[in-house]
């Protein structure tokens, strides 16, 4: 965190790839839009504010229908990173830029839910270079890990006030003391494992668990959770 | 005043309030002082300030933290020389002032200043993470964390720890502030019953190098009311050596650490429970 505080002698630029949910619009797109208010009326605000590219290759549009529906997006709040499927006048101020090269990623949309949004508003960690976060200090009380992109693994303790929410599965290989929320960006398959279970509360996707809802006899073991149906199963690993 | 030291500036920080940080910054201060190097205690707690009158020196406050900052007062006037240890200094907060008369700039060049007139510069942080806290952590090189081994103590010193890695000048540089964790307030027969956290537990949650633990007495309490370190008016006492040891280990001694036990005279052993 705080080498990014550090004074740089020179201006550099570097490449970085980011995640981003993709629409693909299937025509005709007034049937698709109102597919889409469907979809945004049970997930309210999830798109808000998070980056959307918008796969066109299934709807061939002409620049002018590609500004509108860019309009239309940025209008229920989804504003529009790139394009990409589509051979377009890169010079047209109303498209975002042409994108390529990018590579896909499971996100379940209708898993989308509270929790998940709530999770998926945090902010995103500084660096993406890798699907995973390693963690080699102990997380303090008050302090958030937020990686929606995929996995987190904790070397350290998590304090009783901190939170880790992860994207995928969490690893924690101290004493989870605080609270632990995978599957935040909607994976149904994502685990929480820890060396040592005294945690606050537990979360994959929906479904939570708070310490009161959690036996006793699992208390200071190992122990993983995941999620069995519509139910979230700790189990102590041994 | 003998220029160009290599000062060490310690902030006492707890996060909690009531956990002792001012009696063991006026402790390890002294003890400091005693042990031959020149100190000088800050009182970062604008408003509230309560490090004047443990170290007995409440009666002679001219100038303050705060007049220096706003250069209505040069530093050495604001400096006040204990009576009992002539390297022991005080540098007393305002009360008059709250915490948001003390600026970044103004406490950079304060402790930049003390920095070329002392060996240590012991700054009593006051409770909370707000202004006043975070002002007093920025600019140290070392930490000492104050804890009582009980959970909402713990809880509050985890989150000063977290602070101490990201706010300081120190983590902004990418360097990692050095830590340390003192425990007061410890009750041999407390935690021999399991009514309070053991002293492994409390390391085991922070992870963070232990200084010393210093047990709860009422030597610490008649010394404040005093108004007189307890390393100063009590030096043979238990407190006062765990304090003495708690100094010599952050000068970089090695001394082994002596957890507090039941196991002292008839006496004590008699009378002990009312001690508390």
């Amino acid at each position: 965190m705080s080498s990014l505080l550090r004074q740089r002698q020179s201006l550099t630029f570097r490449a970085r790839s980011y995640t981003a949910f993709v629409f693909t619009p299937q025509p005709p797109i007034a049937d698709w839009l109102a597919l889409l208010d469907a979809t945004l009326e049970r997930s309210k605000g999830f798109f808000a504010g998070h980056p959307v590219a918008l796969d066109l290759s299934a709807a061939q549009l002409a620049p002018d229908a590609v500004a509108q529906l860019v309009a239309d997006l940025a209008a229920r709040n989804v504003r529009v990173l790139g394009i990409e499927g589509v051979e377009l006048d890169t010079g047209d101020a109303r498209l975002p830029p042409l994108l390529r090269g990018g590579r896909v990623q499971d996100v379940e949309l209708s898993e989308l839910d509270p929790v998940a949004e709530a999770a998926a508003a945090a902010p995103a960690p500084k660096k993406q270079e890798a699907a995973s976060l390693l963690i080699d200090s102990p997380v303090r009380s008050g302090q958030s890990v937020a990686f929606i992109e995929g996995d987190v693994t904790v070397l350290g303790s998590v304090a009783s006030g901190a939170e880790i929410i992860a994207g995928g599965s969490i690893h924690i290989y101290g004493t989870l003391r605080g609270q632990a929320m995978a599957g935040a960006a909607g994976s149904r398959r994502a685990r929480i494992f820890c060396q040592r279970f005294e945690a606050e509360l537990l979360a994959i996707g929906a479904y939570y668990k708070t310490a009161d809802e959690i036996e006793d006899s699992l208390r200071r073991g190992p122990i993983q959770a995941w999620l069995d149906g519509n139910n979230l199963r700790i189990s102590a690993m041994n | 005043m003998s220029e160009g030291r290599s000062a060490r500036v310690v902030v006492v920080t707890s996060g909690k309030g009531g956990v002792g940080k001012t009696t063991s910054t006026a402790a390890i201060g002294a003890a400091l002082a005693h042990l031959g190097d020149k100190v000088v205690v800050v009182d970062f707690d604008v408003g509230l300030r309560n490090l004047d009158l443990v170290l007995g020196a409440e009666r002679r406050v001219v100038f303050d933290l705060i007049n220096v900052i706003n250069g209505v007062a040069k530093l050495p006037q604001a400096l006040i020389r204990d009576k009992r240890l002539e390297n022991l200094y005080l540098l007393p907060a305002s009360q008059t002032r709250d915490k948001d008369a003390l600026t970044e700039e103004g406490v950079g060049k304060v402790v930049a200043e003390l920095r070329q007139k002392f060996d240590w510069i012991v700054c009593d942080s006051p409770a909370g993470i707000e202004r006043g806290a975070t002002l007093a952590m920025r600019h140290a090189d070392t930490a000492i964390i104050v804890t009582n081994p009980e959970v909402s103590s713990v809880r509050d010193s985890d989150r000063i720890i977290g602070l101490l890695d990201a706010k300081t000048e120190k983590a902004e540089r990418g360097e990692c502030i050095d830590k340390h964790l003192l425990v007061t307030r410890y009750h041999p027969w407390r935690a021999a019953r399991g009514e309070m956290l053991s002293i492994d537990d409390v390391l085991e949650i922070l992870s963070v190098p232990l200084l010393g633990i210093i047990p709860e007495s009422e030597e610490v309490l008649r010394a404040s009311n005093l108004g007189s370190p307890v390393t100063i008016n009590a030096a043979l006492s238990a407190p006062a050596r765990a304090y003495f040891d708690a100094a010599r280990r952050l000068k970089g001694e090695q001394i082994a650490m002596q957890v507090p036990s039941e196991s002292r005279g008839l006496f004590t052993k008699l009378f002990g429970r009312k001690a508390a």
